[in-house]
């Protein structure tokens, strides 16, 4: 590689590292080194390849476990025991498929098995650098390592088996630099909340957003995943940061990271994944992280956003009337009474989990809300720790205790009631505090009324048994 | 395999909603089949159960086009949405802005998606509204949108997409040609990136 080249961005770094060759037309065909498989997305693509007579061309790089539609309840039984056919016949035709095309799996009853967007990062899977990508749009979660992560479809999936290549038009660039800190109490939940209040759902669409500042590269990284992760609701194609000490110290404790040499070699390429000086970005956003106040959705779109001490907005004073009449039926289908503080807004089931907050510390932030306090009469409050890894961890430190105490269900590792694909749903009509990325209409289960919040904020709604200002409730 | 796409005559559904996501258009539930097919009843289930729903409007039968809000097909990377939309015999999506994933998945699937000005797509969306002005043509080798008004108007799209739709072309077959140029890839970086290993005998079982 040429290394007087023009100044480049650390996407570009990554991206220019893993061009393959030229397609033509301005589309290159880029190396894939890491290939996460769930049990949702793959079954078509293993068909694809059975059809066409193809094998998966390096296993080695692919890493197989199904989280999306897995029970949470009792696992004993293993996937023999799971309740529903559907379900049942998807994990196993997983299994099926990674046996016959030599997949390295991670099975239901192992104890590292959970959300893969949580899994890769802990196992140490997930490496600064890398081109990574898997059939779910929370990939961009794995660009708190300084890699370029993205989601793709099912055929995509086909073609990174087949191929361990993807054919890719360069995706424009977007810095967000969030100056000074995070106030007290507000956490990178309510930051990226923050920011997609003030782009929309299609801000950053086409575009790689490069996160920094101080309150960016301040933040352990639970909560760099949790800002990368919903990166995809601002629309970005990835969300990503440049690794530094708080990225290597985290991958020292990853079993199937590098260790040794072999890790400090590495140490010293990543180094050099940061943007250049003098390169530039397509869009620029700018923010200061003491503006950041706790984010509540009152909406059925993640950019319907606002602060935990707003009002929920009053369609009568919006002007053009296509806005008006989307806030009209975003309140009519959340059940909600215009220009009336969100704050007091009685809820009935609390989820704190997902890919976006289902990990340790998460599960702390929440916790220490918890602790010594009971869930309100009438809630239903959820712990879905995002894998068999956390939920270990958090029994070790006696998390558990606090939650069932309380009053909260404590269940097995998977996607849970973020997408309402297993039997964990919010009812039609109710109302759910959700740590989870998406407010969709019927997202949680037909009729879901979703209010997208930080572990913190959840855990004080159940407590309360409506939405609260955690720091009103704080110790 | 996709079928390749040159032109799409047909009428038009509008679909008056920003931010059309693809838990909209394909709810989770329908998301435990292991096959591409099959997904026309539960596809955009919760419009559909609504009064004024036109998708299923007889007045619109054989609909081949769809006319959509701003952000249609954000969210969930789930390619079961463009088999949804397909099995209700949709082969084009033109709307303001289309999400990066949906819109992918889409050029995978031999559906068109379109993204005009949203002067335009209030236009077409206008059209569309009522029946017999909702007859469309869309033609990809020369990229226009005829419409019942009388206007033909150009749209942008990338070039090696366009071909790629217009040949129907075996991706993967095509990227299996550039082996020699994979495996000198991945040779040179064993030594350029140890540390990016093989994780098979970690994990087999």
């Amino acid at each position: 590689m040429n290394a007087a080249r023009h100044p480049r961005l650390l996407f570009e770094k990554i991206w220019d590292a893993h061009v393959v060759g030229d397609i033509g037309e301005g589309a290159v065909l880029v190396y894939i080194d890491r290939h996460l498989v769930n049990e949702v997305t793959s079954p078509q693509a293993f068909e694809g390849l059975r059809l066409a007579g193809r094998s998966v061309r390096r296993p080695g790089a692919t890493i197989a476990v199904a989280d999306h539609n897995v029970p949470t309840g009792d696992r004993s039984g293993g996937v023999a025991a799971i309740a529903d056919i559907d379900s049942r016949l998807q994990v196993q035709t997983l299994e099926r498929n990674v046996e016959e095309f030599g997949v390295p799996y991670i099975p239901l009853v192992s104890r590292q098995q959970g959300i893969v967007h949580v899994v890769g990062p802990e196992l140490g899977l997930t490496l600064p650098g890398m081109t990574i990508v898997c059939g779910d749009s929370h990939t961009s979660t794995h660009g708190a390592f300084g890699a370029l992560a993205f989601g793709i479809g099912s055929s995509e999936v086909e073609h990174v088996l087949a191929t361990q290549t993807l054919v890719q038009q360069k995706p424009k660039s977007m810095l967000i630099k969030v100056n000074n800190r995070l106030g007290a109490g507000i956490t990178p939940k309510d930051l990226i909340l923050h920011i997609i209040g003030k782009i929309g759902t299609a801000g950053a669409t086409g575009h790689v957003i490069e996160y920094a500042g101080e309150a960016v590269t301040a933040l352990e990284m639970a909560g760099r995943m949790t800002l990368c992760n919903m990166s995809i609701e601002a629309g970005a194609r990835a969300g990503m940061i440049a690794p530094d000490e708080t990225v290597y110290a985290w991958l020292r404790n990853c079993p199937h990271a590098p260790k040794g040499e072999a890790f400090e070699a590495a140490v010293a390429q990543w180094e050099t994944l940061r943007s250049d000086k003098g390169a530039t970005f397509d869009k620029t956003l700018i923010i200061d992280g003491r503006d950041v106040a706790p984010m509540v959705t009152w909406g059925t779109s993640p950019e319907a956003v606002t602060t935990i001490d707003g009002l929920i907005p009053d369609p009568a004073v919006i002007e053009d009337t296509a806005k008006r009449k989307a806030v009209m039926a975003m309140l009519d289908y959340m059940g909600l009474e215009p220009g009336r503080p969100i704050k007091g807004l009685p809820v009935d089931i609390v989820f704190i989990g997902s890919c976006t907050n289902g990990r340790i510390e998460d599960l702390r932030a929440a916790a220490e809300v918890i602790r010594g306090r009971r869930v309100a009469a009438g809630v239903r409050g959820l712990v879905v720790p995002g894998s068999g890894e956390v939920k270990g961890a958090a029994e070790a430190e006696g998390l558990d205790r606090i939650f069932l105490e309380a009053g909260f269900e404590w269940r097995e590792p998977g996607c849970s009631m973020c997408l309402g694909m297993n039997p964990d749903q919010v009812p039609p009509g109710q109302r759910c505090a959700s740590t989870s990325n998406r407010n969709f209409a019927g997202r949680q289960g037909p009729g879901s009324r979703t209010h997208l919040v930080a572990p913190a904020m959840a855990a004080a709604a159940a407590i309360a048994g409506e939405l609260v200002d955690v720091r009103e409730i704080a110790r | 395999m996709m079928e390749p796409v040159r032109d799409i005559a047909g009428q038009a559904i509008p679909l008056r909603i920003d931010n059309v996501d693809t838990d909209m258009i394909i709810p989770a539930k329908y998301l435990k089949t292991i096959t591409r097919k099959g997904l026309a009843s539960g596809a955009f289930e919760a419009l559909r159960s609504r009064p004024g729903n036109l998708l299923d409007d007889p007045a619109y039968a054989g609909a081949s086009i769809l006319v959509a809000g701003d952000n249609f097909g954000c969210g969930s990377s789930r390619e079961h949405a463009p088999w949804a939309l397909l099995d209700l015999g949709i082969r084009c999506v033109i709307a303001p802005s289309i999400a990066d994933i949906f819109y992918n998945n889409c050029f995978k699937n031999g559906i068109l998606p379109i993204r005009l000005p949203l002067r335009s797509v209030e236009r077409l969306m206008g059209l569309a509204a009522a029946p017999p002005t909702s007859q469309m043509t869309v033609s990809l080798v020369n990229q226009t949108i005829a419409s019942a008004d009388g206007v033909t108007e150009h749209f942008e799209i990338d070039t090696a997409r366009k071909a790629d739709l217009i040949k129907g072309v075996d991706e993967i077959d095509r990227s299996l040609r550039e082996a020699q140029a994979i495996q000198r890839f991945e040779a040179h970086d064993r030594t350029a990136r140890p540390w990016v290993r093989d994780m098979a005998s970690d994990f087999l079982v």
